[in-house]
């Protein structure tokens, strides 16, 4: 059943409903309300899904019911005094180590791409272990721009107006997060 | 090739992959990447790379909160509910 669908039956008066979009979305409730809140996003996100429990009926299918949801996080986290107070900084080292590149900048060693390596299914969950821990070890604000982005499936849009960022800054952000995860990828196989 | 139109080197185009990935580059920046890719084996394998890493990303799932937690969770909101109600 679709999230739309569960709220409806939420709406109309099935209770059950709720324990399924809590199970299916909690995380990226509290992603966000780490992101504004720290170490208080557990208050954050309680007041969310009240927010949502009474709230619910005026939920009009504008936008997706993620959506929908993790605006109500931030908006409550900023209406909770909450803002992304740290300062945006943008690490503008290489995405890729200076050293693969010549002096003229061209590739001293090509990437190989992964799809030999996934093939293998030991090989592929041990990526997967090592996505979710490069993903874990990514700084704030690019872990919750990416696990928004790549994860939960957003548009950059959607992400930006989340977090209050501009969409240039999501995507420099995108760019740096998916650039670390893929070296660690890499650097697992031999290159980095 | 024209002398009004530099080509790109291989540093210069990996770090605009994820932008053309994200629909973010402008026309001019779209073509240009689009002429290295065409001609470097190297940018379009990092490419596919960055692709496989998204797709990769995208079937993390997060570690899970404890059902039992959840339920706990569900019930505080639900009971909160009730006592608006009643008010």
């Amino acid at each position: 059943m679709t999230d739309e669908e569960l709220i409806a039956k939420f709406v109309a008066g099935d209770r059950t409903c709720l324990r399924e979009l809590v199970g299916r979305h909690h995380q990226a409730v509290l992603q966000v309300a780490r992101y504004y809140a720290g170490q208080r996003a557990e208050d954050v996100a309680q007041e969310t899904w009240l927010a949502v429990c009474r709230g619910a009926k005026n939920f009009a299918g504008r936008s997706s019911f993620k959506t929908w949801l993790l605006t109500i996080c931030a908006n409550r986290a900023r209406d909770m005094g909450y803002r992304e107070s740290r300062h945006l900084s943008i690490d503008l080292s290489d995405s890729v180590a200076a050293d693969r590149f010549s002096a003229g900048g061209a590739w001293l060693t090509a990437p190989v791409p992964f799809a030999d390596r996934l093939a293998d299914q030991d090989e592929r969950a041990a990526i997967l272990a090592l996505v979710r821990r490069s993903l874990a070890d990514l700084g704030e604000p690019t872990r919750t721009v990416v696990t928004l982005r790549d994860v939960e499936g957003l548009d950059t849009r959607e992400v930006a107006e989340i977090l209050h960022l501009s969409e240039g800054n999501v995507r420099v952000l995108l760019h740096r997060g998916r650039a670390a995860i893929r070296s660690t990828i890499e650097a697992e196989g031999g290159q980095s | 090739m024209s002398l009004f139109t530099r080509d790109l080197a291989c540093r210069q185009a990996v770090a605009l992959i994820s932008d053309y990935l994200e629909n973010g580059l402008t026309g001019r920046e779209r073509r240009r990447l689009e002429r290295h890719l065409a001609g470097c084996g190297a940018c379009t394998a990092y490419l596919e790379q960055m692709k496989e890493t998204i797709a990769l990303t995208g079937t993390v799932t997060v570690e899970d909160v404890g059902q039992e937690a959840l339920d706990e969770l569900v019930e505080v909101y639900l009971r909160f509910l009730d006592d608006e109600a009643a008010e």
